[in-house]
């Protein structure tokens, strides 16, 4: 009993001590940070993912305090977090257009061909060291979910053997696009709603043979489009995002859909007849001459050509169009 | 025996990470570059020299006082716990610029083996307040020693032409094997 008691008294009596001293140091070495520091640090989303290149968003708040990074650095916080800390910091600042991650492959398991049975490990890039991993095509997604496993974000998820990131979730962090062995996965505008999902380079009959789904590099959609905003690069297609006004047209010549687009929420122009002034400006832009009405007269769109690229609603000097 | 030879014993000879392997975490985590290495070690050094001659202190005091020596283990951690935390403090207050050089590397040595490893060493050699210092600041030296040498093997490894397979920790396991085998030859010093 005595030698119990001995024990627990010498030490609960030195963590004690400790216990005092280290609260009395606390307040003897107190130092004053500035507030600021600790009103960004909660502004930002205290994910920790380094994203912005910082170790971490404490180190992230002190240099944008420091002005050593710029108060839009946090790629995962968006608009809401600029706005907050410049408030903060009395500074104005834009997030930029927000931008989310997507796996540029269609090819699921119904839709790619499989060269082998994988029952190895559930990592791709385990997969991938066979043969270039089971999928027949060179490019595609494996869909063992080795993004699935680093996203911090719960955004993406493989159904039936192909990612899919939920663009509500995904804060562009760039996680799975680092992880990804066959680096397929990009960061696209949130507002594109026309979009290239293949990321094959090889030519016709090679892409054909293994995937239904697959760019085979035919310049179709390069053609079609009348704001120069596809190129086909080594047999495969590309959208500039700036040039591009989501008119779909491309997603519909696709001959492999491999152009993914929302046509059925495809817009509309509808002039109102009330502002139009028949300056014919309209007209003049479209590129599928959709627009038809005399000068100085209300001008009307043919719904069946317009392909909602908006061109008309951006030049109209009345505000006369509507896209819906 | 000596203090010199106290000193090279326990820097070299028996390195506590290359011979005695203690300390391997930070000696694996935080050797992928010379400079943060070397703030690594110096950080170490400090807190070893310190941690060592409170717990011979608090051995001789304490322990051996009231007889009960078998609680070692656990009053030396908690005073190491408690010496970073304090050391921590102090260093914000005092030198901030050393704190920043420090940096991440003052808390996570509370999680360093080799202080404890150390402390716990130097009292079953049985050795006195000036030995102790000593094999401390040889200690943490060779720590220091071993893992600037092995930062400096991984910078180059890094644009080295290394294997697939091998690349990243594998290779640095291996390099940190052969320097290991490399620091036996220490062995035949005659001291």
């Amino acid at each position: 009993m005595d030698s119990v008691l001995k024990a627990v008294a010498t030490l609960g009596g030195l963590g004690l001590g400790f216990g005092l001293i280290l609260a009395f140091a606390s307040k003897v070495f107190h130092v004053e940070i500035d507030p600021k520091i600790i009103d960004v640090r909660n502004a930002l989303p205290g994910a920790n993912c380094g994203a912005c290149g910082f170790p971490g968003c404490d180190a992230l708040a002190k240099a944008i305090v420091n002005g050593e990074a710029a108060i839009s650095a946090c790629p995962v916080g968006g608009e809401s977090t600029v706005v907050e800390i410049s408030k903060i910091m009395g500074i104005e600042g834009h997030a930029g257009p927000k931008r989310v991650a997507r796996v540029l492959c269609k090819g699921n398991y119904e839709r790619t061909n499989k060269k082998y049975e994988y029952h190895g490990i559930m990592d791709c890039k385990a997969s991938v060291m066979i043969q270039g991993g089971d999928k027949a095509c060179p490019f595609g997604c494996l869909g063992n979910g080795s993004c699935v496993a680093i996203c911090p974000f719960d955004a993406i998820h493989v159904v039936n053997g192909l990612a899919i990131v939920d663009e509500e979730k995904c804060t562009a962090c760039e996680k799975c696009i680092k992880e990804c062995p066959k680096g397929i996965i990009q960061l696209v505008p949130y507002q594109a709603n026309v979009v290239v999902d293949c990321s094959n380079h090889l030519f016709g009959k090679e892409v054909k043979k293994d995937c239904k789904v697959g760019c085979i590099g035919c310049k179709i959609c390069e053609k079609a489009c009348a704001f120069d905003a596809v190129h086909v690069v080594d047999s495969l297609a590309r959208i500039d995002y700036e040039k591009c006004t989501n008119c779909m047209v491309c997603a519909e010549k696709c001959p492999t859909k491999s152009i993914t687009a929302m046509i059925e929420d495809r817009k509309k122009a509808y002039i109102i007849s009330e502002k139009c002034i028949g300056c014919t400006i309209c007209a003049q832009n479209c590129p599928v001459d959709c627009i038809a009405g005399e000068k100085e007269k209300v001008h009307v769109v043919d719904d069946r050509k317009c392909i909602g690229c908006s061109v008309c609603y951006e030049k109209c000097p009345v505000d006369a169009i509507e896209m819906r | 025996m000596g203090l010199f030879s106290i000193f090279i014993g326990a820097a070299l000879v028996n390195n506590y990470v290359l011979s005695r392997f203690l300390g391997i975490c930070p000696f694996l985590g935080v050797s992928t570059k010379v400079a943060t290495s070397l703030g690594m070690g110096i950080a170490v050094t400090f807190v070893m020299t310190l941690a060592s001659i409170i717990t011979h202190l608090v051995q001789v005091a304490v322990l051996e006082n009231f007889g009960i020596e078998y609680l070692q283990t656990i009053a030396f951690i908690l005073i190491i716990a408690a010496l970073v935390q304090f050391v921590e403090m102090f260093l914000k207050k005092s030198s901030p610029s050393l704190y920043e050089a420090l940096g991440v590397y003052l808390p996570l040595i509370t999680t360093n083996c080799a202080v404890l490893g150390l402390a716990i060493i130097n009292v079953t050699e049985g050795f006195g307040i000036i030995e102790t210092i000593v094999n401390s600041l040889g200690a943490a030296i060779g720590f220091t020693i071993a893992i600037v040498l092995f930062a400096g093997i991984r910078e180059r490894l890094e644009t080295a032409d290394v294997p697939e397979p091998l690349k990243g920790f594998p290779i640095a396991l291996i390099t940190a094997g052969l320097m290991s085998i490399a620091f036996l030859g220490f062995a035949g010093l005659a001291l």
